[in-house]
């Protein structure tokens, strides 16, 4: 006890003395990192917004929505211009919003399937060019978004490789879809029109968005798969659990919160993508998603209009932000587990294991449904 | 777990109802989607004529024409139709990217003739914007290969402007012979000239070779569009005189105010002849080449004509012309075709690889 508490008075002044060197330097990093996060990210979100509104709440809301202009003849053919375009507009800034969620609907969902096959393959199997698989699912990451996109023209492209296929491909355009009633057709909706081609199209955004936010999804859930290793399938699978349900009850729900945070991390870049969708839209109105409005609107001298739509996008960023701590919160682990804890972790998982077992076995496997 | 999976499936199924809630109108057959490729100024112009023909196209016809508009630089255009870029009708800024599409295979020789006046239904000019009142006292062309003076262009590489400035440049340096278009002999004079010229003295000029070096060592950036180029000079603030169409630069001043830059005319220039041509293999496919034909017919009626000179290019029409003389003031312009042989030769020779800009320019940093 004695030595207990010597022990404790030698640490006591080298502690204090070491916690008010650290606050010294803390409170230096501190501030320092506040002026950095002022200047670098507080500002220029704050400047979108101030932009947004500096003609007034009236014109952020003509951005998106305008009224029909009454017929006046009195108005010169420049000036009824002027209404009818500030109309076309906010239907135009609507349209690239569609697109945009459009494009998320399918990429997220698809990559979402593709991430979570290719995780599985790297984490729980060893194979022959395993590596460079890793390496392939990196690429998206190092390749520059305009490359991704010039790839994408050079393979479908009218003279690209796929070329003659590519442009002949007739395919219903999935946003014409109509109601058209059970008169005649089992199924009630039609598509009023079809494409064709495959660059310059919404498919084409959408091939290249799936590329360069491929990484998101594999990337989040390989590194859990790979520390929670195969035990528990291979158990279930031995205590005569099917492939599927294997995957559903043990791979799946191990995974689930890390695939939901790739997904989100997926759907921010999907969002903001700009170089590749920039390259295969063909600067055509319609094929706008939202960064690419932004643009055009600001290259038509409409900064307050480019920074309203701009609020979106960075509301949406503000969300995710949220979402993710909330998946951050949930999973209780963000940092790279220390070797300690990961046995400590597998530990655990062992024991969670031991119950998938209980409920595998035998007798109890009856009253599973 | 369940609930999660199903925020999950609720969200993506939100999402899609989303994209897919305001789907588009139901359209009858009787309904045209053209797509006019163009090159970045025209945006606004062309916004406004789609209206017009629109209206007229459905009064006539009883056909609902949607033109979806697309715009970039000019050879960036035309590289995307090269591509596969599905449009009707291409209005570029410079005759080269047309020729480009020709060699695509996807154009039938012959363009040039198949509407009138060159297949340019307005031209335009190249000039200069200064800051208000001219403090650098920019008058001509020998006053922007000044040291003190820092000039805005964008890249003749990429942008039909920047290479009608970079000829207008050479050719006024070069002497070019000019007339002036505002008359119907002017105009006509100008046409023959151009058809009867034979050899082109003004490529071995040395004083317009040295000239252009000059110059390319006071732009500070070389923007890919002339939009981009605007907007470097005007948003931004850099440079002394930006070097444009006449057009972009009363649209800068219609945008960013009067008040705050001067446009100067130099004492000769380049006549600018934005031409339009139907793409044969795209209507062929898409079966519209009846609209696509009435789409560019439309450009020189007098209704198109007059809109035209609102948006402040120069009419072909030469009483809508004279109707906008008060902002468009004759001018001594010469011809591309009579200064240089056309668009074929001047391209090959000064902006094609290795060519004469690529010999001359060297980036400032």
């Amino acid at each position: 006890m004695a030595e207990v508490s010597a022990i404790k008075g030698a640490a006591q002044p080298a502690k204090q003395r070491t916690r008010k060197k650290r606050s010294l330097a803390s409170r230096l990093l501190v501030a320092g990192t506040i002026l950095f996060l002022t200047l670098f990210v507080i500002l220029p979100v704050a400047n979108v917004f101030t932009e947004a509104l500096s003609k007034g709440v009236g014109a952020y809301v003509e951005t998106f929505y305008v009224e029909k202009p009454a017929q006046n003849a009195n108005l010169s053919f420049r000036e009824r211009h002027r209404i009818v375009a500030k109309a076309a507009r906010a239907e135009r800034t609507w349209s690239a919003i569609r697109l945009s969620c459009f494009v998320a609907a399918c990429v997220v969902p698809l990559n979402m399937i593709f991430g979570l096959a290719a995780a599985w393959a790297i984490a729980k199997f060893r194979f022959r060019g395993r590596v460079f698989l890793l390496t392939l699912i990196d690429l998206p990451f190092s390749i520059s978004p305009v490359i991704a996109g010039m790839m994408f023209v050079l393979l479908f492209g009218r003279t690209g490789i796929f070329g003659d296929w590519a442009t002949n491909l007739t395919w219903p355009d999935p946003t014409s879809i109509a109601w058209q009633g059970f008169e005649g057709h089992w199924w009630p909706f039609a598509f009023t029109r079809s494409e064709s081609g495959i660059m310059f199209t919404p498919l084409a955004i959408i091939l290249a968005t799936i590329f360069v936010t491929f990484p998101f999804v594999a990337r989040s859930v390989i590194p859990l798969m790979e520390a929670q290793g195969s035990e528990e399938e291979i158990a279930a699978l031995s205590l005569g659990a099917g492939g599927w349900r294997t995957f559903r009850t043990v791979t799946l729900a191990n995974i689930k919160w890390a695939l939901l945070y790739g997904a989100i991390l997926c759907t921010a870049r999907t969002f903001g993508e700009f170089g590749a969708v920039s390259v295969v839209s063909g600067h055509i109105d319609s094929n706008d998603t939202m960064p690419l409005r932004i643009e055009k609107l600001w290259d038509a001298y409409d900064m307050q209009a480019a920074f309203s739509v701009a609020t979106l996008l960075s509301g949406l960023a503000v969300l995710t932000l949220i979402v993710k701590s909330v998946v951050e919160w949930k999973t209780g682990h963000t940092r790279a587990p220390e070797p300690r804890e990961l046995e400590l972790k597998s530990d655990e998982h062992r024991s969670a294991g031991d119950q998938q077992v209980l409920r595998l076995l035998p007798g109890t496997q009856g009253r599973e449904p | 777990m369940f609930r999660s999976k199903i925020a999950v499936i609720g969200l993506v199924v939100a999402a899609a109802a989303l994209a897919v809630g305001p789907a588009r109108q139901a359209r009858s057959g009787q309904d045209v989607t053209l797509l006019n490729v163009s090159y970045d100024p025209t945006r606004e112009l062309y916004s406004a004529i789609n209206d017009l023909f629109t209206e007229a196209y459905k009064a006539k016809t009883g056909v609902n024409v949607t033109v979806e508009q697309s715009h970039g630089g000019s050879s960036k255009q035309a590289r995307a139709v090269i591509d596969g870029l599905q449009a009707d009708v291409v209005t570029l800024g410079v005759g080269s990217d047309i020729l480009a599409i020709e060699k695509a295979g996807l154009i039938k020789p012959g363009w040039q003739d198949r509407f009138p006046d060159n297949a340019s239904p307005y031209t335009s000019t190249v000039a200069f914007l200064v800051r208000k009142g001219n403090p650098k006292h920019i008058k001509d062309w020998k006053d922007l290969l000044r040291s003190d003076v820092q000039v805005i262009v964008a890249n003749p590489k990429t942008s039909g402007a920047a290479r009608w400035s970079f000829l207008a440049l050479w050719g006024a340096t070069a002497g070019a012979k000019t007339y002036d278009l505002s008359t119907p002999e002017g105009l006509a004079a100008s046409i023959a000239a151009g058809k009867a010229a034979k050899d082109f003295p003004a490529y071995k000029n040395a004083a317009a070779l040295a000239a252009v070096t000059e110059l390319y060592k006071h732009v500070p950036v070389l923007d890919t569009g002339s939009r981009g180029a605007t907007v470097t000079f005007a948003q931004k603030g850099i440079g002394d005189v930006l070097l444009n169409w006449e057009n972009e630069l009363y649209l800068a001043q219609d945008e960013f105010g009067g008040d705050k830059f001067d446009i100067v005319y130099p004492s000769t220039s380049i006549l600018g002849e934005p031409p339009v041509a139907i793409v044969d293999s795209v209507v062929d496919k898409k079966k519209t080449r009846a609209v696509a034909q009435a789409y560019l017919d439309f450009l020189y009626s007098k209704a198109a004509q007059d809109v035209i000179g609102q948006w402040h290019y120069r009419p072909r029409d030469i009483e809508t012309l004279k109707k906008y003389s008060a902002e468009l003031p004759p001018l001594k312009l010469f011809t591309v075709d009579e200064t240089f042989g056309g668009w074929a030769r001047a391209q090959k020779t000064f902006f094609a690889d290795g060519g004469i800009f690529d010999q001359i320019y060297k980036p400032t940093n």
